[in-house]
């Protein structure tokens, strides 16, 4: 029972949040329609506020994946971490997770494919992709579409969440399972 | 600091493919991800406008005050300078509940949303406030309670059991979010904010 509610809560959650609201908005008699419309206004302006900002950090990151240069980062890092008995395969992931969103989907279901969803590196991927967000994406949005172009401290407290979720998940992780 | 993490990032790249014979890849690389990034906002303008419009359903209908009861206490003991009765109080709790609930392209619109009010209170309009810092802390550490696209890709990935990975989701992201708002606090002391010159 727990098993299919979970399974299922990602098919179900958007439409049932969609009709819940719905549901409640015409109890209320709100005229739904008219308000939907008028919030929806909103929603261009945004998307094209953010424009600039994306551009600026997607052609960054892109041009640092596709250099090699991130790869290099990877093969120096990766004797730090087996000496931390942290299975390597997780390090490309791992510094994907906070720079690109896609980016990190990727590894993380090539690393389920070849490692297996069941097998530690599975479990932990998961995890890992489960627990933070894409910091700099986020950073990129949100300060981008109110105008905010000096994000003082914030990227540092976006890295130290992602570090922990990387340090968390392997140990939580290890020992849970 | 974004300036020098920008700027790393692409001097690096182009130091190092230039090192290895393969600056041409860069040129391709930078105009791909600027057509990208032109076309992600474009998908967003739709996204954007579906949740802003339900949202705007959702406070008419008075659901934001319902949620704020429930976990109102905490985001106001985490955003102090926010005044209870501002509208930024509202579209904070409606964003973290997105993210509790793993809404994934829903809560930037939200979020979005609630730094636009967290702007209005914000003294000077091109440096992040404190709040903003906060709920960015909050944002990107993404306190999850269903983590529904993992779940998805697992169960893709033929698992026998793919939601086992809830608990330690749930475990590693609430200590990541502890740790976040921890660091955020100590920067919060560390770095004020320059005093505007009179």
């Amino acid at each position: 029972m727990l098993t299919y509610f979970t399974t299922n809560v990602s098919v179900w959650a958007i439409p049932g949040i969609l009709l819940a609201i719905l549901v409640f908005g015409l109890l209320r008699s709100v005229r739904v329609y008219e308000v939907f419309v008028e919030g929806a206004k909103e929603g261009f302006s945004n998307a094209i506020r953010i424009m600039p900002f994306l551009v600026a950090m997607m052609v960054a990151v892109s041009i640092f994946r596709d250099s090699g240069a991130l790869d290099e980062c990877i093969s120096w890092l990766r004797p730090v971490l087996s000496s931390a008995g942290i299975p390597t395969e997780l390090l490309p992931l791992a510094i994907l997770r906070p720079l690109s969103g896609t980016g990190a989907l990727g590894v993380t279901s090539e690393l389920l494919y070849s490692q297996g969803p069941d097998s530690l590196v599975g479990r932990i991927a998961s995890t890992l992709l489960g627990s933070t967000d894409t910091t700099f994406y986020v950073l990129t949005v949100y300060f981008g579409a109110i105008g905010v172009i000096k994000p003082r401290y914030s990227i540092v407290v976006g890295l130290i969440g992602d570090l922990v979720g990387f340090i968390g998940s392997v140990y939580i992780c290890r020992l849970l399972f | 600091m974004i300036n020098y993490v920008w700027a790393l990032l692409i001097s690096g790249g182009i130091v190092y493919a230039a090192l290895h014979g393969r600056i041409d890849i860069v040129t391709n690389s930078a105009i791909t991800a600027a057509e990208g990034a032109v076309g992600l906002s474009f998908k967003l303008i739709g996204i954007m406008s579906l949740w802003l419009g339900i949202l705007k359903i959702a406070e008419a209908a008075g659901m934001v005050r319902v949620l704020g009861k429930i976990i109102g206490p905490f985001i106001r003991l985490v955003f102090p300078s926010v005044p209870s009765g501002h509208p930024a109080m509202g579209a904070i709790i409606v964003t973290i509940s997105a993210n509790m609930l793993g809404l994934g392209n829903a809560v930037t619109p939200l979020g979005i949303k609630a730094m636009s009010e967290l702007q209005k209170l914000n003294t000077r309009k091109d440096t992040a406030s404190e709040a903003m810092c906060t709920l960015l802390a909050l944002c990107t550490t993404g306190f999850t309670l269903v983590p529904t696209t993992i779940i998805a890709l697992r169960a893709a990935a033929g698992s026998v059991c793919p939601t086992e990975i809830i608990g330690p989701t749930v475990l590693v992201s609430f200590l990541a979010t502890v740790i976040a708002l921890l660091a955020d606090g100590i920067c919060r002391t560390f770095f004020r904010r320059p005093k505007r010159k009179v």
